[in-house]
């Protein structure tokens, strides 16, 4: 599918878009909507990212666990003057329901897309449910990017009106198995019609080299904007459980050992003797140490030539990405002037 | 096969309720070969259920009758007279044999003790695991003889997803990822190059999605007309 961009070379003129297409070293960031119905968690949450980030993912029921639907987040994260990239799982929409949210996005403001296949609903909170997959994520990067380029529904019926305009992002997994065919199954992404990738949590830097150095001998770098997903870990049994228990997440013993060096000093006490005020000192201590190797990957990660940029996930944490853009050296954020309207019409 | 399994006793008590006259019905084919519902399941329900009621200080009469297949009607012609005897029948058929019955006997009171479960086989003793989910547009030949449909958590046409590791599924460590299957064979195969096209959305209308489904063979209906 050959994109046609607006005639001042945007797809979309999304910020996320110009910042990328300027060659800066771009920044997203995660938002977690809450279990609940409540706009004032979005509203304190984007306080805490706007101005550290070049947009914001809001994740889309992540771990099959129910929370306000992504565009309801993004319209209010809109407001907040932050720009969302709107997620959209495979597995709680058919092709009808996907086209007609993201229809309904575009028209409020929307202008990222994540496309996922979803993490199964037996993780989540309604594991009996039933799951859609009536597309997986690969047909839906390459329908959101048709509904741009060619601007049909999937049917290959035309809009009436407007089409939705998407800059179209997808993940990649470079370390789930079958190991080998993670830059493949990239390709075939970039060939459905992404624009953009974000990874999965990096950690073990050298496999990341290994990965990015069989993607631009493919030249899938130059095709794509890659942004290695990297997070703070909290604590050292959230690093083990990464490490043991999340597929596809590789975490160099290294870090497990700095996290619990950061705990030493209260390694000793035994655990019913911990006050409560231990407990908060060595909590803040794992996290600062968390937040110090976050830096040190990016600042790695950075020099890994065809990384475009980095997308922090520090879920439930949101409070960290100021530092850990900061201590990156990455603040402030670039501005890139936004394309005018006449440049924004397309032919 | 159709693999089934045997709802609990107590289950089978409840859907037979007050009845007093009751005939189990067992099924020669595939819930034979799965231990479900066979000859001598068929026996073992009956015995059981006549202990049960009798223990409850209800006795019901239970007798039980195997045919060679429950899904065709002239299998089931042969026990009519023992199903229209009954107060209820209790089918250890799969869902079709069920159906088969009810459509069968208009008048009869038929419930299942069978939950039909899947199209698979037995991969070793006492143990089957499904294949294929009728999708009714076969895509064997493109994934190595492996189904995604049925085998894939998620029924992915462009798999694996990120959640594959050590060649099992995120779902549970006890499901193979279909998908590494199907890499490791068209990679033993030397057929990779399958991989790298882009499956396109299915046509769901051809499962169950389109409806409830029918095939009707025009040369086999000739010959009927022309007899
Ligand atoms: S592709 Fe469809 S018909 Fe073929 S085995 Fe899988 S579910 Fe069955
Ligand atoms: S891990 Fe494998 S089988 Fe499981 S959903 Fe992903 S691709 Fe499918």
């Amino acid at each position: 599918m050959a994109a046609q961009p607006y005639s001042n070379g945007y797809l979309v003129g999304s910020n996320l878009e110009r910042v990328l297409r300027a060659g800066h070293f771009a920044v997203t960031a995660e938002l977690g909507p809450p279990q609940s119905a409540d706009a004032e968690v979005i509203r304190k949450k984007a306080a805490l990212l706007k101005g550290c980030c070049d947009a914001v993912n809001i994740t889309d029921n992540q771990t099959a666990i129910v929370r306000m639907s992504s565009i309801g987040a993004g319209t209010i994260v809109v407001q907040e003057g932050l720009e969302p990239v709107i997620q959209m799982t495979c597995r709680d929409r058919n092709r009808l329901a996907i086209q007609s949210d993201l229809l309904g996005a575009y028209a409020l403001g929307m202008r990222n897309l994540l496309c996922l296949s979803g993490d199964h609903q037996n993780f989540g909170n309604h594991p009996t449910a039933k799951n859609v997959f009536d597309m997986d994520s690969i047909q839906l990067v390459q329908m959101v990017a048709a509904m741009r380029d060619a601007r049909v529904f999937q049917c290959g019926e035309p809009f009436k009106g407007p089409e939705p305009r998407f800059f179209v992002g997808a993940a990649a997994a470079p370390f789930a198995d079958p190991v080998e065919f993670r830059p493949y199954r990239l390709a075939k992404k970039i060939k459905a019609g992404a624009n953009f990738i974000q990874t999965q949590l990096i950690y073990d830097i050298p496999a990341f080299k290994t990965f990015m150095e069989k993607v631009r001998q493919m030249g899938l770098h130059e095709q794509v904007y890659i942004l290695a997903g990297v997070g703070p870990l909290k604590s050292p049994a959230m690093a083990r459980y990464m490490k043991d228990s999340v597929p596809g997440l590789w975490v160099p013993d290294e870090f497990i050992a700095r996290m619990e060096a950061a705990g030493a000093p209260w390694a000793d006490i035994p655990k019913d003797q911990l006050s409560k005020e231990d407990k908060k000192a060595r909590a803040d201590a794992w996290k600062q140490e968390g937040i110090r190797i976050c830096i040190e990957l990016i600042q790695q990660i950075r020099e890994i030539e065809g990384v475009a940029g980095v997308h922090i996930m520090a879920i439930e944490w949101e409070e960290a990405v100021r530092p850990i853009v900061e201590g990156a050296g990455l603040l402030p954020r670039p501005s890139v002037s936004a394309p005018t309207a006449q440049e924004a019409s397309h032919d | 096969m159709i693999v089934a399994e045997q709802k609990s006793l107590d289950e089978m008590k409840t859907l037979i309720g007050e009845a007093h006259n009751v005939l189990v019905v067992g099924c020669g084919t595939c819930v034979t070969v799965c231990f479900a519902g066979g000859s001598r399941e068929a026996a073992i329900v009956a015995a059981s259920l006549r202990m049960a009621t009798k223990l409850d200080g209800d006795a019901a009469a239970v007798s039980d009758v195997t045919v060679q297949r429950q899904c065709e009607w002239e299998y089931l012609d042969e026990i009519a007279e023992q199903i229209k005897a009954a107060d209820v029948v209790l089918s250890l058929g799969c869902g079709i044999g069920v159906q088969a019955i009810a459509e069968h006997f208009p008048q009869t009171w038929v419930v299942p003790g069978l939950n039909t479960s899947f199209m698979g086989l037995p991969t070793e003793q006492g143990i089957w695991a499904e294949r294929c989910a009728a999708c009714g547009d076969c895509l064997l030949g493109r994934t190595g003889g492996i189904c995604p449909i049925a085998r894939c958590s998620k029924s992915l046409l462009n798999g694996p997803c990120g959640g594959s590791e050590d060649g099992h599924c995120e779902v549970n460590p006890d499901i193979p990822c279909a998908w590494q299957l199907i890499y490791d064979r068209l990679s033993s195969l030397g057929r990779l190059d399958l991989l790298l096209d882009i499956q396109p959305p299915k046509n769901w209308k051809a499962a169950r999605d389109g409806g409830p489904r029918k095939i009707v063979r025009e040369d086999l209906r000739l010959a009927v007309e022309e007899e």
